[in-house]
């Protein structure tokens, strides 16, 4: 019978909805490490560093932010300094060509002067000479027709003027038949 | 009645289809229940409490390797912490309460979520296999703390009168119905719900350990003459219930904590 009812009280302490003293003490201290550490300690610590890992990629976002607004602005600067340079490159060739362009028309003009210059020259030295001889031939011719007149006719011819104009007559007349077969 | 027949009593010798007489040595509540390992002026310490010590020293001693010396850039133990630490703050506090109101609730809420998942754990850890929280005491505990916390919150955010508007859902509108609502409300918020909330824990604990005690158990008893395939059978079973715990384990340590901000998301409401 006392058996019986020691059996029964501890079926009854077995009720697993009756939780027993010692063990809610000790999950109780349990808990309490555990939340003792992780609110002091250890919760703390990892939420410094999130925080400074925050910043940190932040400060970082903001660098990265900053090189590029540079970069663009360098790339800008850059490519307006080559687009000037090429600007004054074409300028350059232009004023070159340019002045090749007159050089050559110069020179041109220059050596169409001299030429024409030297055939000038050439043209009044010619007729010069043409003259001269033709001065000396005909003085000559003179002489030796005055000469050969004189010896066929026996005297000497002493009026010049008008030996002169015979004279004068004669070529004229020979030109004008040298015209004529001409 | 000794303390030998409150422990988890198994006897080797019991094979089906054996001749000794005896039978299928089912678990039980005995399951549960443990010889002090050490008696100190009267205090018996036994191996729930063990693992529950255990416990708190493992949470405190991961995460203490995790964060003690915590890094900007992390390495991988910190990594796996932080993302443990943010599962709960992020996946579970700041979603109901918020980030300006729930922040400094997740000391509490993250030491809940661990404390609770790694008691569930030892469920299946070899040679500790038993989860600590299918003792109902410790359940109890927590969802204790909750319920102080809760009500603390309840009248230092809405004074006396708040305080029982908010508890019995006080609501002009409601009218005729209102004092059947405020008491069946009162009930609940302030009896049945922390009750719940530390059974829900316990029970889903004490069903998987019965089940896994039980497939183990059988897999030796059916382990004899053409019983053979039938104990491979019930070894699958323990593997398939071990993956299958390993899962309630998790899902009820979030639940328990998701419901203890929940409780306290209706503490810390506006109640006009």
């Amino acid at each position: 019978m006392i058996a019986n009812l020691v059996a029964l009280a501890a079926e009854e302490e077995q009720n697993p909805l009756i939780p027993a003293g010692p063990e809610l003490l000790v999950g109780t201290i349990a808990f309490a490490i555990v939340f003792f550490f992780f609110w002091k300690k250890l919760l703390p610590n990892i939420n410094k560093v999130l925080e400074e890992r925050r910043a940190a990629i932040e400060g970082g976002i903001e660098e990265a932010d900053a090189m590029k607004v540079e970069a663009q602005s360098v790339l800008e600067q850059y490519k307006a300094q080559l687009a000037e340079a090429r600007h004054e490159a074409a300028r350059l060739r232009q004023e070159a060509q340019e002045q090749g362009a007159t050089l050559i028309a110069d020179m041109r003009a220059e050596g169409q002067r001299q030429r024409e210059e030297i055939i000038a020259a050439g043209h009044s030295q010619l007729e010069a000479d043409r003259k001269a001889a033709s001065q000396a031939l005909r003085q000559d011719v003179g002489k030796l027709a005055t000469d050969l007149a004189g010896k066929l006719v026996g005297e000497s011819l002493e009026d010049h003027a008008r030996q002169s104009r015979v004279i004068d007559r004669f070529l004229d007349e020979l030109e004008e038949k040298a015209e004529a077969t001409r | 009645m000794s303390a030998d027949q409150t422990q988890l009593a198994f006897d080797w010798s019991c094979r089906i289809m054996s001749d000794n007489g005896c039978g299928f040595p089912a678990p039980g509540l005995h399951s549960f229940l443990f010889k002090p390992l050490a008696t100190v002026g009267g205090f018996e310490f036994n191996k729930v409490m063990l693992l529950a010590l255990l416990t708190s020293i493992l949470v405190v001693a991961f995460f203490w390797a995790a964060f003690g010396k915590a890094k900007v850039i992390p390495g991988k133990l910190q990594m796996v912490g932080e993302a443990g630490y943010d599962f709960v703050r992020r996946g579970i506090v700041y979603e109901t309460l918020g980030k300006r109101e729930g922040e400094k609730y997740v000391p509490l809420m993250v030491s809940l979520f661990f404390f609770i998942w790694i008691m569930n754990i030892w469920s299946v850890i070899p040679l500790a296999q038993f989860p600590v929280s299918s003792v109902f005491a410790f359940p109890v505990v927590l969802a204790a703390l909750v319920w102080i916390l809760w009500v603390s919150v309840t009248f230092k955010r809405h004074g006396f009168v708040g305080f029982f508007k908010n508890v019995t859902g006080y609501d002009k509108s409601l009218g005729g119905v209102l004092p059947l609502v405020m008491v069946i409300e009162f009930l609940s918020n302030l009896i049945v719900r922390p009750f719940t909330h530390a059974v829900r824990l316990f029970a889903n604990m004490f069903a998987g350990h019965l089940m896994l005690v039980m497939f183990t158990v059988a897999s030796w008893y059916l382990l004899n003459s053409w019983m053979v395939p039938a104990a491979g059978v019930s070894f699958v079973m323990t593997i398939v219930m071990i993956l299958f715990e390993l899962f309630v384990q998790a899902v009820q340590a979030y639940v328990f904590v998701l419901l203890a901000c929940s409780y306290l998301q209706g503490a810390l409401a506006e109640h006009h």
